[in-house]
């Protein structure tokens, strides 16, 4: 009795997040999908986002990882301010994170003139668009592996010191390898949100065919004129999302850590 | 683990569950499904507008409450695609104010409104900002802005904006068009998202609607001759399914009135070209 009001709170949850999905393609015809698949925009779009997506959440893994060590590892109440002060991207709503974007890095930025003083800026280039998921996406990351990392036993670490391996041999030899999972899952995460970022791009890269215009974009660009081809490129960007999602999923169940391992 | 039940109590078990929750929501959709109680003295108009009207329908809310005691104005301001979509997808609404004369057909003619009538006009400019004020001063010095910003061809300010730049071949030269398209950084959503961009500076140049430019004093605005331009007509109309069709009738009436007139005019419109 005690678990079915369990389960039933739980199924609530359940149902209301599977339905819209469930109706974005219930309602879409056969017919829809293929003329919204020959949509002009969509094949640029989708290879835009692969591309723009694979580049920021390999930054994202590439310079987060130590970040994420540091964090988990590092003592002191600055250390926990900064950790927090990362989570910020998070929470801001899009538009605002795109508006930041420019005031740092626009042609009027707080840092252009110093970098630039010809007045160049990145602003309408595909480089902007990676910026803006960077920016959006890479606290996922961050926040998934400092997890990881703090779950990683520091008597493992301890030996590993013991026996005279330097920071970077432990770092890369035991704390990687054991909290791999999880940066694994942190790594799906923010590349998931890099893909459907929305607002900072449309605000700091703009949306321009071929070269800032992301998948996210595009939908909407559709939306304006077209309800039915905005949801055959839904469609489209949920089965991208889900196979690469349920991908890592199977690349995870190869490589348990010891923490998950069933009793 | 104590409260592991066996694997196979538990699939039915879920399925249970999840079809008691479903019969939990649907008893919860009949209760609203049934007849609502007698309307409270407090009426709520629900106007959806384009979202360019936001800064005057909010003023003309204010006036027409203070003349209507008890009354609740419910703004909803988005694209008037945005409002469309929602108006199809049957969103309960009273008036509904479109910024193109397009979207207000499709919903005539499938049947949510009904006699529409135009009640603003909106003229496209040029804004250009502060950097490159010097260097424009026309629209034929378009052609040499390297940074321009304009709509996406889904939305209205876009389809004006070529059109705009289609009229101004015969008297700027057959290549005007696609010079000015050469150097288009972006075509945004929206026009606020136009006007941004100038603002800023990212973009020198930027078309967007007099109303939008009046709202940023910084920015240069360079109109553009009448022969070339392609006025915005604003087209206003009570739902035919409306809750409360009286008071979005007054509502259409006041917009329409001389004081509504005058309001909008502060904010940039143009009158409606009075019909003959």
């Amino acid at each position: 009795m005690q678990r079915s009001v369990l389960v039933v709170l739980g199924a609530l949850l359940a149902a209301f997040l599977a339905l819209p999905v469930i109706a974005l393609f219930a309602t879409a015809t056969f017919a829809d999908l293929s003329n919204g698949l020959r949509h002009p925009l969509v094949w640029p779009a989708l290879r835009l986002s692969l591309l723009t997506t694979s580049i920021s959440t390999t930054t994202a893994v590439l310079l987060g990882t130590p970040l994420a060590w540091t964090l988990a590892t590092a003592r002191g109440r600055v250390f926990g301010l900064l950790e927090t002060l990362f989570q910020v991207p998070i929470v801001v709503p899009p538009a605002v994170a795109g508006i930041a974007l420019l005031l740092a890095f626009g042609r009027r930025g707080l840092i252009t003139s110093a970098l630039c003083p010809d007045g160049c800026s990145i602003t309408f280039t595909t480089g902007a668009v990676v910026l803006a998921e960077l920016f959006v996406s890479a606290p996922f990351f961050v926040q998934a592996a400092t997890s990881a990392f703090r779950r990683v036993d520091s008597q493992l670490v301890l030996v590993a010191q013991t026996f005279g391996a330097s920071p970077l041999r432990v770092f890369f030899r035991v704390a990687i390898p054991l909290a791999l999972p999880g940066l694994v899952a942190g790594a799906a995460m923010s590349w998931a949100r890099a893909l459907g970022e929305f607002g900072a791009t449309l605000m700091f890269a703009g949306n321009l065919e071929g070269r800032t215009q992301t998948l996210p974009l595009a939908i909407y660009t559709a939306l304006e004129a077209d309800l039915r081809a905005a949801q055959a490129l839904s469609i489209g960007l949920v089965i991208v999302a889900l196979a690469l999602l349920l991908f890592v999923r199977a690349t995870l169940r190869g490589s348990r850590a010891p923490w998950e391992a069933p009793p | 683990m104590t409260f592991h039940h066996s694997n196979r109590s538990r699939v039915p078990f879920a399925l249970r569950a999840f079809i008691l929750a479903l019969l939990a929501f649907s008893t919860a959709c009949k209760k609203t499904e049934a007849p609502a109680p007698a309307q409270a003295k407090a009426e709520t108009l629900v106007v959806f507008a384009a979202a360019s009207l936001r800064e005057s329908f909010a003023a003309l809310g204010e006036d027409f409450k203070r003349t209507h005691t008890g009354l609740q104005i419910t703004f909803n301001f988005a694209g008037t695609q945005e409002l469309r979509t929602q108006v199809e997808q049957g969103a309960a609404v009273d008036a509904f104010a479109s910024a193109d004369q397009r979207h207000m057909q499709e919903l005539v003619r499938a049947g949510h409104l009904a006699d529409p009538t135009t009640f603003a006009r909106n003229e496209p400019v040029l804004v250009v900002s502060r950097e490159a004020a010097s260097s424009i001063h026309a629209l034929a010095d378009l052609a040499a802005a390297q940074r321009i910003v304009i709509g996406t061809p889904e939305v209205p300010i876009g389809r004006y904006t070529l059109q705009i730049l289609d009229r101004a071949v015969p008297s700027l030269g057959a290549d005007f068009r696609s010079k000015v398209e050469a150097h288009v950084l972006s075509r945004e959503l929206n026009v606020r998202q136009v006007l941004t961009k100038v603002k800023l500076g990212e973009a020198q140049a930027g078309i967007v609607y007099r109303t939008d430019a009046l709202t940023t004093p910084e920015l240069t605005v360079v109109p553009i001759a009448p022969d070339i331009n392609v006025i915005a007509e604003y087209p206003i109309a009570v739902a035919v399914k409306a809750p409360h069709p009286s008071m979005g009738r007054e509502w259409v009436a006041y917009v329409r009135s001389a004081a509504g007139q005058a309001t909008l005019a502060r904010a940039g419109f143009l009158p409606p070209v009075s019909s003959p």
